[in-house]
């Protein structure tokens, strides 16, 4: 039967190919192609110059684009008008493209977790990190952001048109949570403050994505989706309105001569010691890892899947922090801007530099993830203060930022027994209440000319300021742990309680992303 | 008919299949595969912790012979992967008790070759 079947096949031999002769056309006809190619393109290159119509771009915007009663020569006030205007319209545009930068950050947080967890909960840690942002824009846009910016007063570099005044304050000046702005409704139906959201929810997002890294690869989804909206509903954004919504924390310089009171540029308190703090809570709660920690208690290497996915994470975090700290003057007409900018790229590098030479001394190789970790503590550590510090003062911050991350990360792991699979504890926790502190100690007093209400420029410890300005990062420091670590021990705990947050063994051991998403990232072999 | 089961270092792989080829061997299925041998693992250096580790790349070489060819076969593979260092490697051969070749419906020693 075989044969048979076999003989047929092979009796129906495909019919022989046969190749036709290149076709040619007389070489005169060629020749004439040629030079009415030749001449079309010269008459068309010459053509387009003389009826071009301003191809340098010199005498594009003239004073007939100013808006004017008499068109092509305003008045002294029109013009006043029309600078304004543009000088609200730049900063604006800076602002929304500074946040789709930021934004991409979520790219990166989603490449750096996902990679350095193991093959099998791929998707899982990539899908928390993906969602998160979802359930945040949501959330905040309902209630998160009324509760941050809504008693801000106005946003001067935006030309606010109708002030946030709603601040709910325990005595005058000490505002604790603003009450206006929920669902973008009413006053704050506002391109200054909408475009403000923008910038605001991305932030907002940076910091409930920490967590899904320290509590990645044993946490159960439908208790990462609760935790999601309490984070972007009250954790964060209460937080936030003491320091960067006229809350109380901004005040303390105000009210008791503490500095400028707290001082937070870019959020490394703000957004990373809050998500550093609650991952911290959140890791603990959970427990670590099976695996993890032998049976001797010593804590175990669980290898990264993915390196170079992560290192690319990495990079891209990095490009983002580029809107992060440069882009929160919230002006481009504020020229600080670009020494913010290069002090973050000096902390960072210095950062990654002091891991990765550090790890090589101790344990004989360049650690990639551990040079990841440096580069991001870099990061952290200077988003506080990267308005206020030198370039070479960026340089120790970073130095200290990426000893300190290898220290933490050692002393989280065997001292305090918790299982943080990316280190954001100690790259977002530690390092962020580092750059709170580094700003009491390096603001240079060159920028932040009466910040929150107190004159004079922001000066620290080592340039001559006195205590004043560290005192206040230091009570930040402490209220940023003791709100963001207590109130998300207290929520996990009681959650764990009545929802429960860790998913079981089975599906830890055979990783989450079959039980808990129903797909593989990498299926066995594509033909299987 | 013979069925031969190398484990040899993935680095030696290009060497055994050309000396193979040399013996006029063609035929086999190659695979990427864990193991170890006394020599145990490959320490892994990851976030601060040293790890033993457990296992070693290998690459496994299965190849189904005829009697007349097993020496030559023995011989290519040992000519390629053999460095002299531990790890080399290992060659089982098993009895091999019949080959079907799906294509031709052939059976016995005509469907290996």
């Amino acid at each position: 039967m075989w044969a048979s079947i076999l003989s047929r096949r092979q009796s129906s031999a495909p019919p022989p190919l046969t190749i036709h002769a290149p076709w040619a056309w007389p070489s005169w006809k060629k020749t004439a192609i040629k030079v009415i190619g030749v001449a079309g393109l010269l008459f068309v290159l010459m053509v387009g110059l003389a009826l071009a119509g301003d191809p340098s771009g010199g005498s594009t915007g003239t004073a007939a684009d100013v808006i004017a009663q008499t068109a092509g020569s305003p008045t002294a006030a029109e013009m006043a008008a029309e600078i304004g205007h543009v000088k609200i319209s730049l900063n604006m545009f800076f602002l929304i493209f500074g946040g789709a930068l930021v934004f991409f950050m979520q790219a990166g947080f989603a490449l750096v977790e996902t990679g350095f967890c193991r093959s099998k909960n791929a998707v899982h840690v990539i899908m928390t990190n993906f969602v998160i942002f979802a359930i945040g824009t949501i959330v905040y846009w309902a209630i998160g952001y009324a509760f941050q910016f809504g008693g801000a007063g106005s946003f001067a570099t935006l030309g606010a048109t109708e002030p946030m005044g709603a601040l709910a304050s325990v005595a005058p000046d000490w505002g604790v949570i603003g009450y206006q702005g929920f669902f973008l409704a009413g006053k704050s139906y506002d391109v200054a403050i909408v475009a403000m959201f923008f910038f605001q929810l991305v932030f907002m997002d940076t910091a409930a994505t920490i967590p899904t890294g320290g509590m990645a690869e044993r946490w159960k989804f439908s208790a990462f989706v609760v935790y999601g909206a309490f984070i972007s509903a009250i954790l964060y954004p209460i937080y936030g309105s003491w320091v960067w919504g006229g809350g109380w924390l901004a005040a303390l310089g105000r009210n008791l001569g503490i500095g400028h009171g707290a001082i937070d540029f870019a959020g490394s308190g703000v957004v990373h010691a809050v998500g550093g703090f609650a991952a911290l809570a959140g890791a603990m709660v959970l427990g670590p890892r099976i695996g993890k920690f032998g049976k001797d208690g010593k804590p175990r290497a669980i290898l990264a899947h993915n390196m170079p996915i992560a290192i690319f994470g990495v990079i891209i975090l990095v490009f983002g922090w580029v809107g992060f700290n440069g882009v929160s003057t919230l002006a481009a007409t504020d020229l600080r801007f670009g020494i913010v900018i290069v002090n973050t790229f000096i902390s960072a590098s210095a950062a990654a530099l002091a891991s990765m030479f550090l790890v090589w001394k101790v344990w004989k190789k360049p650690d990639p993830s551990m040079t990841a970790n440096g580069m991001l503590a870099g990061l952290v550590a200077i988003t506080a203060p990267c308005a206020f510090v030198t370039p070479i003062g960026a340089f120790v911050i970073g130095v200290i930022a990426g000893v300190l991350v290898v220290g933490s990360i050692i002393f989280v792991e065997r001292y305090l027994k918790v299982d943080d699979p990316v280190g954001a504890v100690s790259v977002h926790g530690v390092n962020g209440v580092w750059g709170l502190i580094a700003l009491g100690l390096f603001a240079d007093g060159s920028y932040g000319a009466g910040w929150n209400g107190v004159e004079g420029t922001v000066r620290g410890l080592f340039y001559g300021g006195g205590a004043g300005q560290l005192a206040a990062q230091a009570i930040d420091a402490a209220v940023v742990f003791i709100w963001a670590f207590g109130l998300m021990y207290i929520f996990f705990r009681i959650q764990k309680r009545i929802q429960g947050i860790r998913v079981t063994r089975d599906e830890e051991m055979i990783g989450l992303d079959i039980p808990e998403m129903g797909v593989p990232a990498y299926p066995a072999s594509p033909h299987l | 008919m013979k069925y031969i089961i190398a484990i040899i270092q993935p680095d030696r792989l290009d060497d055994v299949v050309d000396a193979l080829t040399e013996a006029e061997i063609n035929l086999m299925t190659v695979s990427d595969v864990m193991g170890r041998g006394r020599q145990k693992g490959e320490a892994e250096i990851y976030r601060s912790h040293v790890e033993p580790g457990n296992l070693l790349r290998k690459v496994k070489l299965e190849i189904a012979v005829n009697d007349p060819f097993v020496a030559s076969a023995l011989e290519a593979i040992v000519k390629g992967a053999r460095t002299g260092n531990i790890g080399d490697g290992k060659i089982f051969v098993l009895d091999l008790q019949d080959c079907l070749r799906i294509r031709t419906g052939e059976t016995g020693a005509v469907a290996i070759g």
